[in-house]
């Protein structure tokens, strides 16, 4: 009977909850990697709303 | 009551006060309304051709999550802690407020990005601007009580370590992250009913002086 892993489980799978979280320190700048791979998505979807074409162009 | 005897009593279409010139602080109200934001502004049918982009869908996307993180915090305003920490249904319902509220903040960063870039100041918009910081600052405020009050030892480093920041400008002693009762109240009451109504008049003034155009393309008559 296969195994189906939950939801809680995948992620404990890619991402380690029990740990400490991770930091990036450059000189005083010191930034957590969660808050960074956020900041990443959000420049991935700024960039991605400007290049993306709008499926349906206005008329007016 | 002045404000009937100030009427006179003619039918409609004689002279005299017509009922939609009558001197009440109602109708003087309802001719200022109307006049500010006409309903084909305040309700449009249509946009310009410019706002067939992703990037003007960001400033909808925030409204969306800011309803879905006000409906998840009605549902466990209502239900409780003994609810929210310990059932399923409760646990779900807390991760859905926490989750809208990072796609809240996610949306609203983009927007801000999109809009600074454009300049959206121009065109008497300042106000739209303004407003718009206002409902963004006041927001991590509103977030910022939300991560105290989750009863946890996450809240418990937070508040603890906040005291001295707060404490530092001079506001600790009024506003008290400590105090768990003060930081809840903030965070159901206070707080988001100052963003809705930042949002709502940001919303009004959009409809008012309407979506902020591009910059022209080099050459082209400004």
């Amino acid at each position: 009977m296969p195994t189906i892993m939950s939801a809680p489980a995948v992620t404990a799978v890619l991402v380690d909850l029990s740990r400490p979280g991770r930091y990036v320190h450059w000189g005083f700048i010191q930034i957590s990697v969660a808050n960074l791979v956020v900041i990443g998505l959000m420049l991935l979807v700024f960039i991605l709303a400007i290049a993306i074409p709008f499926p349906h162009g206005g008329k007016k | 009551m002045s404000t009937i005897s100030d009427a006179p009593m003619e039918p409609a279409g004689q002279v005299g006060y017509r009922p939609d010139t009558r001197p009440t602080w109602t109708g003087r109200l309802r001719r200022r309304a109307v006049a500010t934001l006409p309903p084909e502004k305040l309700l449009p049918d249509s946009q310009p051709s410019y706002v067939a982009s992703w990037i003007y869908v960001f400033g909808a996307l925030t409204l969306g999550a800011f309803g879905v993180v006000l409906a998840s915090g009605a549902v466990l305003a209502v239900k409780g802690p003994d609810w929210w920490h310990v059932s399923s249904a409760g646990l779900f319902v807390n991760s859905v407020h926490l989750w809208g509220t990072e796609l809240f903040f996610f949306f609203m960063v983009i927007h801000l990005w999109g809009k600074f870039f454009m300049a959206a100041w121009r065109g008497r918009r300042r106000a739209t601007w303004i407003t718009g910081v206002l409902a963004f600052a006041i927001s991590i405020a509103t977030a910022f009580t939300g991560y105290l009050s989750q009863q946890n030892f996450d809240s418990e480093w937070i508040g603890t370590q906040a005291k001295d920041g707060i404490n530092a400008t001079g506001a600790g002693a009024f506003w008290n992250v400590l105090d768990f009762g003060q930081m809840l109240l903030w965070h159901v009451l206070l707080l988001p009913l100052v963003v809705a109504v930042m949002v709502g008049i940001h919303v009004l003034l959009v409809r008012r002086r309407g979506v902020v155009p591009p910059f022209p393309a080099k050459g082209a008559d400004r």
